[in-house]
């Protein structure tokens, strides 16, 4: 049964939510809400439902049942307009980057401030620099995405979504596809945001070292619904589910 | 056969009117295709079934029936209708129309070469609609699909001497005037078969060139 939001202080809610892909259903009845400023962490086997999560909530796709809150306003049904509003709270970083191949790395930032939240060219090319200066990128901004390593393109990438100054961010394995050695430098990174800003984050991550560092939640997801979750200390020192003891012993 | 320089003489005049006839033809009617076809391209891709379905039978229709027949209908039919253009608008305008419903195909193949994640990022970003076609999705579509644009206006190059059939005085009907008034057929129509040549053979190596350094 959807529920009105009783608690008004959450910034995301998931109410009775499902989606499904043809047979299949990624996410079952799904309830869960963030309040602003959390750090939560989603983990769980592959095809369980997590960057679904995600992508729902970027509008990339649309639930089946269910209601999904931002601040209280429903993604849908609801007006393009007012889900544009709600994107540009939100920040998403993608697996594979998708930074934009045709343009320097400084036009990745300052194309989206620009067109959407109207800065004028000069303050959103200071706004990306100051950002490439925090991902460790000064020396990069007149080049190509195709000219910087994985690690490189995805700290640009974590650099795009903030250049928008959104209040929410979704990382979507931000790190899966990285060489190894480049991915201690992205986490690096992620956990001096997750330590500096008040920006709320949702992270799907097969990293467990950092999945603890970072949150203070954990989701454990198992075929579409949430089975259990709680501190990163409760649900990695003593998870109380066996299927959550299952997942870790084979992850860790 | 005697090959007389005098005859190619006479008929240099004719043949420069005739070549700007062509080139203007050939550069209005590919701005039409390049036009057109990328509305046609937007019109697949449309929400609603009632403007995909329209804009996928009258391309198809348009593609699968002869640029000569639509030169006559337009040229020939229409007026019964009230609607009368030259016959060099006419014959530009339906080249335009006939090689856009190409251009259509190569935008589509274009478009849906970028990658999904393109999309998704604008989305991410929150884009406008406008804006993530012109900023993110054409600028790397038409990187994809330049040489087969460029090869498109190569065949129009050729497709140009059908005008001859509504009297547009392109290179071909302004042979065919100076052979009815001085009976030699040889020199004029050789003049214009290289000319053709000579603007198509560069024109290719062009996009070959270009399509290797858009390759990599």
């Amino acid at each position: 049964m959807p529920t009105e939001p009783t608690e008004t202080h959450d910034l995301i809610r998931f109410e009775n939510v499902t989606k499904r892909f043809g047979d299949t259903t990624v996410l079952d009845d799904l309830c869960f809400s963030v309040r602003p400023g959390r750090h939560v962490t989603l983990i769980g086997p592959s095809g369980s439902g997590k960057t679904t999560i995600l992508r729902l909530l970027m509008t990339l796709e649309r639930p089946d049942a269910g209601t999904i809150r931002v601040n209280g306003g429903k993604l849908h049904p609801a007006d393009e307009k007012h889900r544009r509003e709600v994107r540009k709270k939100i920040g998403m970083v993608f697996q594979h980057f998708n930074l934009f191949p045709h343009m320097d790395v400084l036009r990745n930032l300052t194309e989206a401030p620009v067109r959407v939240l109207g800065l004028d060219r000069d303050e959103a090319e200071q706004r990306g620099r100051d950002l490439l200066e925090l991902v460790g990128l000064s020396d990069k901004a007149h080049a190509r995405p195709a000219q910087l390593s994985g690690g490189q393109q995805q700290r640009v990438a974590i650099a795009r979504a903030l250049a928008m100054r959104p209040k929410v961010l979704l990382l979507d394995e931000v790190t899966s596809a990285l060489d190894p050695e480049l991915v201690a430098g992205v986490l690096d990174l992620l956990r001096d945001i997750a330590r500096t800003t008040d920006i709320t984050m949702l992270c799907v991550t097969h990293e467990m070292g950092f999945a603890r560092d970072i949150s203070d939640e954990v989701l454990m997801f198992d075929s579409g619904k949430v089975i259990e979750s709680g501190s990163p200390e409760k649900i990695f020192g003593d998870p109380g589910h066996e299927r959550t003891r299952e997942f870790l012993g084979a992850v860790l | 056969m005697n090959w007389d320089w005098s005859a190619v003489a006479d008929f240099t005049p004719r043949f420069w009117d005739g070549l700007l006839v062509t080139l203007q033809v050939l550069v209005l009617g590919s701005l039409i295709a390049f036009t057109l076809g990328l509305v046609w391209a937007a019109g697949f891709r449309a929400g609603s079934r009632l403007v995909r379905w329209p804009v996928h039978v009258v391309t198809e229709f348009i593609r699968t029936t002869p640029l000569l027949v639509q030169l006559f209908f337009l040229f020939f039919v229409l007026p019964e209708w009230g609607v009368q253009f030259s016959a060099l608008t006419t014959g530009t305008l339906a080249i335009g129309l006939h090689y856009s419903t190409y251009t259509a195909q190569v935008y589509r193949a274009g478009i849906d070469a970028v990658p999904a994640g393109q999309w998704e990022a604008a989305t991410a970003l929150s884009l406008p609609a406008h804006r993530t076609w012109l900023t993110v999705i054409l600028p790397q579509a038409l990187r994809r699909i330049a040489p087969a644009l460029g090869n498109y206006v190569i065949a129009m190059l050729k497709d140009t001497p059908l005008l001859a059939g509504i009297s547009v005085l392109e290179m071909l009907q302004q042979s065919r005037l100076e052979s009815a008034e001085t009976f030699q057929y040889t020199e004029p129509l050789t003049v214009v078969g290289v000319a053709f040549v000579l603007i198509a053979y560069p024109a290719s190596l062009l996009v070959r060139t270009l399509e290797r350094r858009l390759a990599h």
